[in-house]
């Protein structure tokens, strides 16, 4: 495995009137020939603009980066090749139908004509969107959008997919539906990804490794499972009116004790084994929970704020309907 | 790294951008039908009532302002072509024409020659119309106004577009019309005679482009032209060669 992405002290400053703002700040980060990425954080943290940067869209203020062994200041229009991408705003033509944007996009990508036709199909497949390929996108819905989108962003074979918030502002359905193409990107084609999401759920289940991102900084990088397990174990939250907590503060496998509105957390090593033990120890109970860490936990634990799960900047729908009124 | 002249400039790449200007102008059927009307109102009411009480020389004044009309039809359409750029920003729709590997001078072109291909349809159309106020062509002149409203409307083409890729909102083009592009049209000839203009006007005049694209077109249309019509014609190539470079270079620089 080599490194299909490498950014050496990537870093985007913009000014906003006499204030620096530091959108990224010097991102050192490989990623790997055949995973799945994800960057987690909350919005605003410089996930956009790190995807912006790495597709050419934006220029680094310092620092450089390689994608698919090129030079991303450099050489551009070679990046540009290597790479497709989802944007978190719907950018397709709604002017044009869903087999017109494919197309345009494989002219603009130079496939060779003889390919373009079966491309074109095989996008429109595995997105699942052959039937409505010769209506105008103004009737799509957004997740038709956005799957259109996706297989636009195929059409030329591209080393390295880039999906900035691929679900952001869709339905259950819809998510899941995008969810089935990733994973049968990955299995089927083991195609390197790099997405964004503020989705812990999302990143949990898609990512290889996960890069939790705030305030354009990287706090932690590992596998989703590693990442949970630096949180000190599981998690068993107690109510009672009076807990001995002094029977179980030293118990070995008792890793922290906090207090928290009322309710007791204790963190322990594998719970599941040594729950019965635990409340032998700790008295009279009202109400026990037990819980294996989440991402959220982990991201508490490295920025000391929750992960919250609002809009991200821009939303999807609000764009489109921006958009509509274009055609009034 | 070889850099080649097919890196820069991409011949499948200017017919995709062009392609899909030349959909979408077609869809949006208000903006077609707007361009057709506005100059048949300018030409038969405008023309025809100012006329009645109007003779310039021994023209006809509806037959004198024909050029002026003509013009006035690719250089509203050419420069307000631009504001679709702004439209592609707006929509997010250039984000993925720039995140392409196609170069900006090729999407330049390829918007260069679907603002030029949009215009000279309107103008061809305008040419015709003509035919019922009596103005004759020769196979020539009509071959020759074509080459000129070509020539001319790229210019004003790489106008609108160099200030599409500056600006962030369609209403700026607003602004834009009633401060720049309204005073270089009174002021180029097309509605009056420039003959008895205060001096101080005359530098604006001898300044603006369209004062020399109307004057070499009502030349070739209907014989009445101030300046040589090779002079004409070289100072329009020269405004082609300076506004393409200033719009190649705005391209290179712009945001998505």
């Amino acid at each position: 495995m080599s490194a299909l992405i490498k950014m050496n002290d990537l870093t985007k400053i913009f000014m906003s009137g006499r204030h620096e703002i530091i959108a990224v700040d010097k991102l050192n980060l490989a990623i790997e020939e055949g995973e799945v990425y994800g960057f987690l954080g909350p919005n605003g943290a410089g996930k956009t603009t790190t995807i912006k940067m790495l597709s050419t869209l934006l220029e680094p203020t310092a620092g450089s980066a390689q994608v698919n062994g090129y030079d991303i200041i450099k050489q551009p229009s070679k990046v540009r090749e290597s790479i497709g991408i989802v944007f978190q705003d719907p950018s397709s033509d709604e002017l044009l139908t869903g087999y017109e944007n494919l197309k345009l996009s494989a002219l603009m990508y130079n496939v060779r004509p003889a390919d373009v036709e079966k491309r074109i199909d095989f996008a429109f497949e595995l997105v699942e969107l052959t039937e409505r390929k010769d209506d105008l996108v103004k009737t799509y819905s957004g997740g038709m959008r956005r799957r259109l989108e996706i297989a636009r962003a195929l059409l030329h074979k591209p080393k390295i997919l880039f999906l900035d918030e691929p679900t952001l502002g869709l339905d259950p359905r819809g998510r899941e539906t995008i969810w089935k193409y990733i994973e049968r990107l990955r299995n089927e084609y083991q195609m390197t990804i790099l997405l964004t999401t503020h989705y812990m759920e999302e990143a949990d289940t898609f990512a290889d490794r996960i890069c939790i991102i705030d305030h354009g900084r990287a706090v932690a990088i590992d596998t989703p499972e590693k990442l949970k397990r630096r949180v000190g174990g599981d998690i068993i939250t107690i109510v009672a009116d009076s807990p001995r907590v002094d029977k179980i503060k030293n118990l070995k496998w008792v890793k922290k004790i906090e207090r928290k509105n009322g309710k007791l957390l204790v963190m322990v090593d594998n719970a599941a084994a040594h729950i019965q033990a635990l409340l032998n120890k700790i008295g009279k109970v009202e109400c026990v929970e037990v819980r294996r860490p989440t991402l959220d936990d982990v991201f508490i634990k490295f920025t000391g704020r929750r992960l919250e799960e609002e809009q991200a900047e821009g939303g999807f729908f609000e764009k489109v309907i921006m958009v509509q009124s274009r055609q009034s | 790294m070889r850099y080649s002249i097919k890196n820069i400039i991409n011949l499948r790449g200017i017919y995709a951008i062009l392609w899909r200007e030349l959909i979408t102008f077609f869809r949006e059927t208000p903006r077609f039908i707007s361009s057709i009307v506005s100059p048949i109102i300018w030409l038969f009411i405008f023309g025809s009532g100012l006329g009645s009480s109007v003779v310039i020389g021994e023209i006809e004044y509806q037959k004198f302002i024909f050029a002026g009309i003509l013009t006035q039809t690719f250089l509203f359409t050419s420069i307000f072509y631009g504001v679709y750029l702004v439209w592609d920003r707006r929509i997010d729709l250039l984000k993925s024409i720039l995140v392409s590997p196609l170069s900006r001078t090729t999407i330049f072109l390829g918007k260069l020659l679907g603002g030029v291909t949009i215009s000279l349809i309107e103008s061809i159309i305008v040419l015709l119309l003509g035919l019922l106020i009596g103005i004759h062509y020769t196979p020539f002149t009509f071959f020759a106004a074509i080459v000129i409203v070509i020539l001319a409307s790229a210019i004003f083409t790489a106008i609108g577009l160099t200030i599409g890729s500056i600006l962030d909102s369609p209403e700026g083009f607003q602004l834009l019309s009633t401060f720049i592009l309204f005073p270089l049209f009174f002021l180029s000839g097309a509605l009056f005679p420039l003959e008895n203009l205060p001096q101080w006007l005359d530098i604006i005049t001898a300044i603006n482009p369209v004062s020399y694209v109307v004057d070499i077109l009502r030349g070739v249309l209907i014989g009445i032209n101030h300046i040589s019509i090779v002079s004409s014609f070289s100072l329009i190539l020269i405004f082609l060669i300076i506004t393409s470079i200033i719009g190649v270079e705005s391209f290179k620089r712009m945001r998505a």
